[in-house]
């Protein structure tokens, strides 16, 4: 048995085990995502908390678990670190709400980029950030989505999201783009 | 004696079909020169035409001398006469300014046409003969050819290797524009960075240029179907064609040395492996089977196996396996390092080109040379971010890109290590330099 089914494995028993957590938990979450928001390019940063600004729900009142839901979708960009090519574990529960989401619209379609950082070559680049988008990728399917929902594609170190060799422009630079189309 | 010899005329149709030049001219800086260079004359050619010649041939041959080092050309203040044929030698005069060798020609139009004649003389000043000779013809816009020529013949007679003047290189250039586009632009120039032009420009990334073993054809990935898939295209004509759309990563194009196959990696069964496709067939076969990264393939000599670079041990080392060979017989290359990348062998077939990170702690690249029979190894660079290294066809240097002052550019540093230039950019980054193939 290969490496990678073996993970494959691992991350379905982390699933089930977290939909059980998701299922009690009600607050430790806003802190992780805030973290990560913070992070995060596109996704903006107010989107932790506030149901207010939210008035797109027809029934008035948005339940704790969809205001949750609503925030990790607001989460696209996730971080790796330097050579690693599995996504962080404090991503995990937002993972987990994109693949319900896409499991509860099977019409939707995504495409996972992955990108690293400049060191090492070109081509090694471009394989890891293949090997990351894979890792977003099982962990989305494990959890309900389908294959035929997601695109992937590596750019490698070519599509930097900053410019430079500092250690805050590196670390911005690994990551997993979720793109909606 | 004299040669009558005239350039090949699918340069001229070359020249007329690429004429558009690049905008991002690079010029050439050396940056450390040999310890003990060969002092040579090289005085200007005389010119019996009217008018002033776009080109200085005689400049032209002491850059290219100068720049890979093993000579150095006499300043023309100092010159106590101009020769520019045979008659007119006097060794002594070149004796006295300690010259082991000279250099003389002269241009003249040839009659009844638009082409110019240039005829060159090569003289060792020791044992006072003439060691080469012959008149070269071409068009005005062939001047800078035919100076390149020159330098082989003298690169050759003094160093008995193979001159690389005439080769040009392949590189890619990121143009950053805005947050939302950067554009990018497949360049060939000469080896020098002169006469740059455009192949290919998109705004989706261009990597991996790797010429035909006839110079004619380049193979690279473009991610212009916002996916990465290998094309081939013709140099001289612009004409391209898409030959690969397997599902995932399509990368890393080779040329096989006798032009028949291409290796390159694909992911479509799992994760990055090695295959080649025979190019006349378009027969597919699979080289590697391991679920951790296999990439970066480069062609033995003789066609028959590859070098590639694996993660199969945890990190990347380098490995070489026989085509036709079970995937399990693999043969690695590479220990003392904490990763060893993109390696290829120079023409010797010994000496393993690469990139180097020598321990974990330290997180730096560098182009080094590992001989697999001694297992010595040489760090040819001091830099950090050092990749891509691509050897000239003689094996005489190795380019590869850097990053200067936080810009990509194209440093060429002798296999010794002794002699260093640097091609900066104008504009843009420049990046995976591929040095042609002996190209006459």
């Amino acid at each position: 048995m290969t490496k990678q089914s073996i993970q494959t494995i691992k991350m379905g028993l982390m699933a089930i085990s977290l939909f059980a957590l998701v299922a009690c938990s009600s607050t430790s979450d806003t802190e992780e995502s805030a973290m990560d928001g913070e992070a995060s390019s596109s996704s903006g940063s107010s989107n932790n908390g506030s149901a207010r600004t939210n008035p797109g729900s027809t029934s008035g009142q948005l339940t704790q678990e969809e205001i949750r839901a609503q925030n990790a979708l607001r989460q696209t960009v996730f971080y790796f670190d330097f050579d690693i090519a599995e996504f962080k574990p404090a991503d995990r529960e937002t993972l987990s709400f994109h693949a319900r989401d896409l499991a509860a619209n099977s019409s939707k379609r995504i495409r996972l980029e992955g990108h690293g950082d400049e060191r090492g070559t070109r081509e090694y680049n471009l394989a890891l950030g293949e090997r990351r988008a894979n890792s977003v990728l099982n962990y989305l399917i494990v959890n309900g989505a389908s294959r035929s929902q997601i695109e992937v594609v590596s750019y490698g170190e070519e599509q930097p999201a900053q410019a430079g060799q500092s250690d805050n422009a590196y670390s911005r630079n690994r990551r997993v783009e979720v793109i909606s189309r | 004696m004299n040669l009558r010899k005239s350039l090949p005329s699918f340069l001229v149709c070359s020249l007329f079909l690429l004429s558009f030049s690049a905008n991002a001219e690079l010029s050439i800086q050396i940056t450390q020169g040999s310890d003990n260079p060969i002092p040579i004359a090289v005085v200007p050619f005389s010119w019996q035409g009217n008018g002033v010649l776009s080109e200085d041939i005689s400049q032209i041959v002491m850059n290219d001398l100068e720049q890979v080092g093993e000579f150095s050309p006499l300043s023309r203040s100092n010159m106590l006469s101009m020769p520019s044929e045979e008659q007119e030698v006097f060794y002594s005069d070149w004796r006295i300014l300690a010259q082991d060798y000279l250099l003389v020609g002269k241009i003249d139009r040839t009659p009844g046409s638009q082409l110019v004649q240039v005829q060159y003389e090569f003289f060792d000043i020791n044992r006072e003969i003439k060691l080469a000779g012959e008149v070269l013809t071409g068009s005005v816009t062939q001047l800078r050819d035919i100076a390149h020529e020159i330098s082989n013949v003298v690169f050759e007679q003094v160093t008995g290797t193979r001159g690389a003047f005439t080769s040009e290189i392949l590189y890619v250039v990121a143009e950053y524009m805005n947050p939302e586009r950067t554009n990018f632009r497949l360049e060939k120039a000469d080896y020098d960075g002169q006469r740059a032009q455009i192949l290919l420009e998109s705004v989706e990334p261009i990597m991996s240029p790797s010429w035909s073993p006839t110079g004619r054809d380049v193979a690279y990935v473009s991610f212009e179907t916002e996916l990465p898939r290998i094309y081939i295209q013709n140099i001289a004509t612009g004409d391209r064609r898409q030959i690969t759309n397997y599902p995932n990563l399509n990368s890393s194009p080779e040329w096989s040395p006798d032009g028949t196959k291409l290796a390159m990696v694909l992911s479509k069964d799992g994760s990055p492996d090695i295959y080649v496709q025979d190019l006349t067939t378009n027969q597919l076969i699979r080289v590697t089977d391991h679920p951790l990264i296999d990439t970066e393939p480069s062609w033995t000599a003789d066609s028959k196996s590859i070098i590639f670079m694996s993660e199969r041990t945890g990190q990347p080392q380098i490995y070489q396996i026989e085509l036709g060979a079970s995937s399990f017989n693999v043969e690695r290359l590479t220990y003392d390092c904490f990763q060893c990348l993109n390696a290829k062998f120079l023409p010797d077939g010994v000496n393993l080109v690469h990139v180097r990170r020598e321990t974990r702690q330290d997180p730096n690249y560098q182009i080094a040379v590992l001989n697999i029979e001694t297992l010595r190894v040489i760090t040819l660079t001091n830099t950090s971010l050092d990749e891509s290294p691509s050897i000239a066809p003689n094996g005489s240097m190795i380019m590869y890109a850097t990053k200067f002052n936080g810009r990509g550019v194209l440093d060429a540093v002798s296999i010794d290590g002794a002699v260093r230039f640097r091609l900066p950019s104008t504009q843009g980054d420049v990046r995976e330099p591929a040095w042609s193939p002996f190209l006459n």
